[in-house]
């Protein structure tokens, strides 16, 4: 019993039945317990709209938009006499980012452009301690500064943060949230528009300073492999509700409930290819969730119980719980491994590049690039923000001037731009671009959308037009009833099979896809590659893949060429490349990528955390 | 780099001036009606008309003329008026000055009134002031200018209450700010004019500033609604609050024509109109480049103030 209580009062923060209601009634998130010890990181996963962002604001009683905290308490530090949600607007405020505080998503927007960047840390301390001295004051800045791995000068200090990179600026984010020693801090997905490399180095920052001061840490996050990195324990959120949560070993060896699985096995691993797990259907909005357990229509193992009554949160074993009648039960269990794919050789290459060269003024983008892709296979272009792997694929569609016609496609040179090409060079290469939100033109139909694309390079009647595309939509999954509908009626998902759809109505040889799936949920992302990866097969398509997401090119692709300032660094099979990298850099990105791997991570725990 | 963009802006304004000065001198000669005509009447002979012009030097070519009168410009010659006889600056410069004073009083009530009243609405939008407010100024957009003139001066000088002259009349010898209660109206009526577009764009941009990331930042960090108001989110919103200013002012210079009209306020404005009733070229000619110089001004420094409140602008 005094062992119980004095677990207690380590407890960054306790939290529960916590419940946030929409303006118009009806909840975003219900029910939600769950506990962090000092020191702690605990993560929480789910898909866009699951709540995860909700819970974490929750926390410092904040609620967004209208939306309203009805229920529930939150305890911080083990003060069990004060419940966060109960407290008035000043005494909230006075523990806003004393006691808990918080980490933004997107440091961009979230700090404050007019300002300079020292005043935005001093702020934090005037507000709380106001008769700190300036002294005082500067010198806490400095030792924060030296936390986070930032210059501690003063000319550093006078900086307005559009003067920063995205790195350093989340470095600022989070010396803001450190700077009062809080006792728990809120992490709202920091990372996300991060490169990997920046990202390693910002979540080390994040585990080093939980574990020194002490600091309960909520991380918010879609992406499990970073959970995998830096959790001790997990949540998943499902259409606001818990649905599983325990120790991160636990769950990502042995996870209990079919969403969860779902989840880790729509991850693709980096040091084999798997068949990545998709989840049919769609996570049902708050309005329409469904009777009982709000996964059951997209359950595999779902039974006529499931959808009776609301299911309860249970511990299955100690310290794990979940909110599943069957938990454990009815779904496969590690995604399954597929072989590397066979080399096939031979052909004449449908795309032959040779010194490939573009210059902007004075500043060469990419340097003699030399590279063949043969027809039906997936060529992954990798390499990290500025290595030149946009400027290459625009080059290749004919968006920028290169230097000289040095791109072959079926053994005739291609014009530079894309205006003096013919026809049917047009026709053969199409490109996918990065985001589905503002790649299709909100005012027009789905139908509009990809009938354009196709009236341009087929003239027929109406009917065998409608034909058309309705088999196109059916080849991406999408019912024939889509072409009614505009894109702000579709998901992230369905959006970016409409932008797939587009370019093979164009009936192409070779499909150029700009980091296609990066802005897509874990789950989604998934459907896409598998989807893609059923194209290239049905129809012969040459596939040039670029991507940072190692794993997914493991997944994906059939052979890799890592681009790194403007230059080949490698080409390869994919095995070959990731396995045995010859190249110094290409090991440098491995080796950044495999500290976010699940596999590695779980195999091989981080002893300093554990402990 | 400031001082660069400074100098960029100042040789641009005085280019689109050049231009300006272009487009007034041409189109106040093409137009029908020329000034001899209008000075000797309708039943002048053809030769008094000829003589008149060389008199005038109008009979030089149109070039000749423009040069002559640029030249002039720039030593604050304006050329003289054919009605009064005398300088275009002596008629002028009092006009000048007593529409800068409307301005500048406008502006004095105008802008501190918007201020407040965009930013109690957005503080609190969707609530009793900010419903009733935007109505208010709704419908005080869709009046013209002259017909709130004709309101306030049947509610403040005819009908209701006696309090204001209904016309500016200063008498002879005295300036209007001799006679500060003939401004009164004036102001008011222009005031209304541009309130609904100043306040609402102020709470515009004040809403859109409480709504940004940066604003759930600062209160996220504590801090207190006082410094979260002020600092974080009225720094940003300032700036197009600044631009609309200016924008507004350079509205009342120009625009304050039909209200100087209505009161026979004595300013730029209804030097205007009479010029334009009794062709006086030269008058229009100044007063349209004085208008435009104004326009130009007022933008220039919106612009500056903008790139020293914008570090990103600024750097």
């Amino acid at each position: 019993m005094i062992q119980a209580t004095q677990t207690e009062a380590r407890f960054a923060v306790d939290v529960r039945g916590l419940r946030v209601e929409l303006p118009g009634g009806g909840d975003i998130v219900d029910d939600v317990s769950f506990s962090i010890r000092a020191g702690e990181v605990l993560g929480v996963v789910g898909e866009s709209g699951s709540g995860k962002t909700t819970v974490g604001m929750a926390l410092l009683g904040f609620a967004r938009g209208g939306a309203r905290i009805t229920g529930g308490t939150v305890h911080i530090a083990g003060d069990t006499s004060t419940n966060m949600l109960a407290l008035d607007s000043e005494k909230k405020r006075l523990l806003r980012g004393k006691t808990v505080a918080y980490v933004p998503q997107d440091p961009a927007s979230a700090l404050n452009p007019s300002l300079r960047i020292g005043l935005q840390l001093a702020e934090v301390i005037e507000a709380h301690e106001p008769s700190t001295q300036r002294a005082e004051i500067e010198r806490r800045i400095e030792a924060v500064m030296a936390a986070v791995g930032l210059p501690t000068d003063k000319v550093f200090l006078e900086r307005y943060p559009h003067q920063l990179s995205g790195g350093q600026q989340q470095r600022i984010g989070i010396g803001m949230a450190v700077i009062l020693a809080p006792k728990l801090i809120v992490l709202d997905e920091p990372t996300t528009g991060l490169d990997v490399t920046t990202q390693n180095k910002i979540l080390d920052v994040v585990k080093k300073l939980c574990r020194e001061q002490g600091i309960g840490a909520l991380h918010v996050t879609h992406d499990l492999s970073v959970i995998a990195n830096i959790a001790d324990q997990i949540m998943v959120m499902y259409s606001g509700r818990v649905v599983e949560l325990g120790r991160v070993e636990t769950i990502l060896t042995d996870p209990q409930h079919p969403y969860t699985r779902a989840l880790l096995g729509a991850v693709p691993e980096l040091r084999y290819r798997t068949q990545l797990t998709t989840i049919p259907g769609a996570a049902a909005r708050p309005a329409n969730r469904p009777s009982g357990c709000f996964f059951h229509p997209r359950c595999p193992a779902a039974e006529p119980a499931c959808k009776a009554e609301p299911i309860g949160f249970t511990e299955v074993v100690a310290r794990h719980w979940v909110r599943c009648l069957n938990a454990g039960s009815g779904c496969g269990t590690r995604p399954e491994r597929l072989p590397d794919p066979a080399m096939a050789s031979g052909g004449k290459p449908v795309l032959d590049v040779r010194a490939l060269s573009v210059s902007y003024s004075n500043y060469r983008v990419l340097d003699g690039v030399s590279f063949t892709a043969d027809r039906g296979e997936c060529l992954a272009i990798v390499g990290e923000s500025g290595s030149g792997k946009s400027t290459l694929s625009r080059a290749l569609i004919g968006l920028v001037r290169q230097q000289a016609s040095t791109v072959l496609f079926d053994g005739t040179p291609l014009a530079p731009r894309a205006r003096d090409r013919s026809r049917q060079q047009l026709q053969a290469i199409q490109y996918i671009f990065q985001s589905p939100h503002n790649s299709l033109n909100p005012r027009q139909t789905v139908e509009q959308l990809v009938g354009l694309v196709y009236d341009t390079f087929h003239r027929t009647d109406r009917n065998r037009r409608r034909e058309a595309i309705a088999n196109v939509l059916s080849q991406v999954g999408l019912t024939p009833e889509t072409m009614n509908v505009f894109p702000d009626q579709l998901s992230g998902g369905e959006r970016q099979r409409v932008a797939i759809a587009r370019a093979l109505a164009a009936d192409p040889e070779i499909l150029v896809c700009d980091e296609i799936t990066s802005a897509l949920d874990v789950s989604v992302r998934a459907a896409i590659v598998n989807l893609l990866k059923e194209l290239k097969a049905r129809r012969k398509l040459t596939m040039l893949f670029v991507t940072h997401n190692l794993a997914l090119v493991r997944n994906l692709a059939d052979r890799v060429l890592v681009l790194h300032k403007g230059e080949v660094a490698e080409i390869g099979p994919v095995g070959e490349v990731i396995d045995r990298p010859r190249h110094a850099y290409t090991r440098q990105l491995l080796a950044n990528a495999l500290e976010a791997d699940l596999d590695h991570r779980v195999e091989a725990p981080q002893p300093a955390l554990r402990a | 780099m400031l001082w660069r963009h400074v100098i960029r802006r100042s040789a641009l304004g005085v280019f689109t001036l050049f231009l300006i000065s272009l487009i007034i001198f041409f189109a106040t000669n093409v137009l029908p009606g020329d000034a001899a005509r209008a000075i000797l009447g309708r039943s002048a002979t053809p030769e008094a008309v000829a003589m008149l012009k060389s008199q005038l030097g109008m009979d030089r070519p149109l070039s000749v003329q423009y040069l002559a009168w640029m030249g002039g410009i720039l030593h604050l010659d304006m050329g003289m008026s054919f009605i009064s006889r005398g300088p275009v600056w002596d008629i002028v410069a009092p006009r000048l000055m007593n529409t800068l004073l409307l301005l500048a009083a406008t502006s004095l009530v105008a802008l501190p009134v918007s201020f407040v009243i965009g930013t109690v609405m957005a503080i609190k939008p969707g609530r009793l002031f900010d419903n009733a407010m935007n109505g208010f100024l709704i419908g005080t957009a869709g009046i013209p200018e002259f017909v709130i003139a004709i309101i306030l001066v049947l509610l403040l000088s005819t009908q209701v209450f006696h309090l204001l002259p209904s016309t500016a009349l200063v008498p002879p010898g005295q300036s209007v700010l001799e006679n500060p209660q003939v401004l009164v109206l004036p102001v008011l009526t222009l005031t209304f004019a541009v309130m609904p577009y100043l306040g609402r764009l102020i709470r515009a941009s004040l809403m859109d500033a409480l709504a940004s990331e940066y604003v759930v930042t600062a209160r996220l960090k504590g801090l207190s609604p006082r410094v979260v108001l002020l600092r974080h989110a009225m720094r940003n919103s300032l700036v197009p609050s600044i631009q609309a200013a200016a924008l507004t002012l350079a509205y009342i210079l120009g625009g304050a024509v039909v209200v100087e009209f209505i009161f026979q306020y004595p300013g730029l404005g209804s030097a205007l109109q009479s010029a334009v009733a009794q062709r006086d070229v030269f008058v229009i000619q100044a007063i349209v480049l004085i208008f435009a110089f104004g326009y130009i001004a007022f933008n220039m420094v919106a612009d500056i103030l903008t790139i020293l409140m914008t570090p990103r602008l600024r750097s």
